[in-house]
């Protein structure tokens, strides 16, 4: 029991950074109707900027936090500006693919200016501390994660519901032509979508480094597995990206740690696949997901 | 016609458009036939494996045109349906096993496995197809990706006929005694290594091309641009949507399986991890590169994405790998290749083809101007005009529906 209980946790931990990198990918959804698949490699530069900024340049832990978000932010309004700005209206098919183009040319500049090798990933506090209860270890960075990831959904929370811009987006999402008419500002609010989303990368990236102690080039892949996260919570779902995530981690875990027990009968490995096969089932049976708006494109 | 979604506005003649064009196409066909001819006879073997390899990708990167390009679906999984044609391949053709461990193989000839794999490629596209063809757009997307990591998976746990995660060797395509992979003799002509493959590969392009384009001129070619401009429109018109994507679907799947069965076939060697998602945005970008919905653009689009890489490596003076950063070879070649996609999908969304269009276009507007009564002239260069062409205006209706 205590074994269910410690993966239980282990899987909570892991799914708080699939949703915070799900939610990544759901603000910019549901702005903007782009799914954004260089939000994988936003993460990694947020990481990389953040290591670097403590083992590099010596910077204290949050003011390298704060470059990686000032780093991260910058390149997501940029793209957004220079380059998405210039594809409304394209098929969905080339938008997807320019995403692609800055994947690719994001994670090349940090093999440039970093190199392939995994460099080790910067920690407020010490990751080997924590609190053992009922013979199951709550690791700090584990209780760290959880805790920012309910911070931060709490904020998003209050932002969605109670700003002005908040709601300026969420009228947006709805309705581009009557947000228009009503004079919100849509290159305001796509910028804002890319600059959040973007900000919550890097917390997100922050994470996953230290939840595997180093970062290599390769760490963006990892946020693919967001993408059943988002589909099993609504893709243009705040909570649904966060609920999503969690199941996913849980499961994630759980299949993890129990697939040496039926080896002989699944293979190796199948732990990595099984977000992807709930993913499919859910696509088959309900492709709006968990919390999503019925609205999901379908013969 | 019950489809009237046609690519030309204007044609000289009624009927389908020509397969081959007019005679100017012969003439350039005939300059073609030349170069080919020229290089076949004096390249050295390392520029037969640049352009052996650029062949192999342009075929895959014809599968996904047909069902991305021309049918509007998008696709990230072609590489699960390469790594089946290339499995079904080694298992027809690769050599019997020795010892128990060794991956199965049945040692027949490449004239079996190289159809076989095409079909058994289509098999599968015919079976997965039905699910993933319920969804569109960004999710068929993300379903397709995860087919590339359930594949991945899968291979890596089938040990008897992929070798598992350590990999196993692919057949050489052959004439009994004689492999693909030495020197051998045909009538008294000494052939290489690479321009038996050469030959071997450039006939199954022209092939493909071929099918391709002559399908693409036919009722079901156009069903396939209908239903990728516009769904509703396409099936008011009578288009069977199911079917039109589930052809596309089984075509592109079957040239996929060809396609992975010569590649492996050619490495000679693959693991499991092969079959990447990273190589199957690599022929999206080709296609994107090269040109939507055109079969040269296909071919171009594989010589920019695989084979400029390759001559990259093989000419500029940076190291080819570094651990601790720095620009090398393979890193400019990802820049230039993450570059190409934004920069034509910003400026020039019909990719090379639309440019070497647009150039044609263009002198063939300084023509008229100098020549008096031009008029004819401009209906012969419209028939004679390659028939596909993605006009993105038209197509993007398809992203603001069905919500």
């Amino acid at each position: 029991m205590a074994y269910f209980m410690q993966l239980l946790f282990a899987g909570i931990a892991q799914g708080c950074i699939y949703a915070l990198i799900g939610l990544g990918f759901s603000i910019i959804f549901k702005a903007s109707e782009v799914i954004n698949f260089a939000q994988g490699e936003l993460l990694l530069v947020g990481a990389y900027v953040v290591s670097a900024g403590v083992f590099e340049w010596h910077l204290p832990f949050l003011l390298a936090l704060l470059a990686g978000l000032v780093v991260t932010i910058l390149i997501g309004l940029l793209f957004e500006r220079f380059i998405l700005q210039r594809m409304i209206g394209r098929p969905v098919f080339s938008i997807l693919m320019i995403t692609i183009g800055l994947d690719i040319i994001l994670r090349t500049a940090v093999i440039i200016i970093w190199g392939s090798k995994p460099i080790p990933a910067a920690s407020p506090f010490n990751t080997i501390s924590g609190i053992n209860y009922a013979g199951v270890h709550f690791g700090a960075n584990d209780l760290w994660t959880i805790a920012i990831t309910i911070a931060l959904c709490a904020a998003l929370f209050y932002f969605f519901r109670y700003t002005r811009y908040g709601l300026a987006m969420r009228a947006t999402a709805l309705d581009q032509e009557a947000a228009l008419a009503v004079g919100i500002n849509i290159r305001t609010i796509y910028a804002l979508a890319w600059g959040i989303a973007a900000a919550i990368a890097t917390v997100g990236g922050v994470f996953l480094a230290i939840d595997s102690f180093a970062i290599d080039p390769t760490f963006g892949g990892a946020a693919l597995v967001a993408f059943p996260a988002i589909i099993l919570g609504g893709i243009d779902s705040i909570s649904g990206a966060v609920v999503g995530g969690i199941v996913i981690g849980v499961i994630q875990i759980l299949t993890a740690g129990y697939e040496s027990h039926v080896a002989s009968v699944l293979g190796a490995g199948i732990h990595e696949i099984t977000p992807y096969l709930i993913m499919i089932l859910i696509l088959l049976i309900r492709p709006y997901g968990l919390f999503g708006t019925r609205k999901v494109e379908r013969i | 016609m019950s489809v009237t979604v046609t690519d030309q506005k204007t044609r000289a003649s009624s009927g389908p458009p020509r397969l081959l064009g007019s005679r100017s196409r012969w003439l350039a066909y005939g300059i073609g036939l030349l170069l080919v001819i020229v290089f076949f006879s004096f390249a050295t073997e390392d520029w037969f494996s640049i352009v052996n390899y650029t062949l192999i990708a342009a075929i895959a990167a014809l599968s996904l045109n047909v069902l991305s390009g021309y049918a509007g679906q998008v696709s990230l999984g072609i590489t699960f349906f390469m790594a089946i044609g290339a499995y079904t391949a080694a298992l027809l053709g690769g050599t019997p096993p020795t010892t128990p461990l060794d991956p199965q193989g049945f040692g027949l000839s490449f004239l079996i496995w190289l159809p076989a794999a095409g079909i058994v490629a289509a098999l599968a596209g015919a079976l997965i197809g039905p699910v993933a063809l319920r969804l569109r757009g960004f999710y068929l997307a993300i379903v397709t990706l995860a087919l590339v990591f359930i594949g991945q998976y899968i291979f890596m746990n089938i040990a008897p006929l992929t070798g598992g995660p350590q990999g196993r060797s692919f057949p050489t395509p052959g004439f009994g005694d004689l492999a693909f992979n030495q020197q051998n003799d045909y009538f008294g002509i000494a052939l290489t290594a690479g321009q038996q493959y050469f030959l071997l590969i450039l006939l199954v392009l022209v092939l493909s091309a071929l099918f391709v384009a002559n399908v693409m001129r036919s009722r079901a070619g156009r069903a396939f641009r209908a239903v990728r401009d516009h769904e509703v429109g396409a099936s008011i018109m009578g288009v069977n949507l199911f079917e039109a994507k589930m052809g596309a679907f089984i075509l592109s799947s079957f040239l996929a399986g060809i396609a992975g069965a010569l590649l492996a076939s050619y490495t000679s060697y693959v693991t499991p991890d092969y079959w990447s998602l990273t190589l199957a945005i690599q022929f999206v970008a080709a296609i994107i590169v090269g040109g939507i919905a055109s079969v040269w653009g296909s071919i171009l689009g594989a010589a920019f994405v695989f084979g400029l890489p390759q001559v990259i490596d093989y000419f500029s003076l940076l190291p080819t790998s570094s651990n601790s950063g720095g620009l090398t070879s393979g890193n400019l070649n990802a820049l230039i290749y993450g570059a190409l996609i934004i920069v034509f999908l910003l400026f020039e969304p019909e990719g090379v083809i639309g440019l070497i269009r647009r150039v044609q276009s263009l002198m063939r507007k300084t023509n008229r101007s100098n020549a008096e009564g031009g008029e004819p002239a401009e209906i012969i260069d419209l028939s004679s005009a390659p028939a596909s062409r993605l006009d993105v205006e038209d197509a993007a209706p398809v992203n603001g529906d069905g919500e």
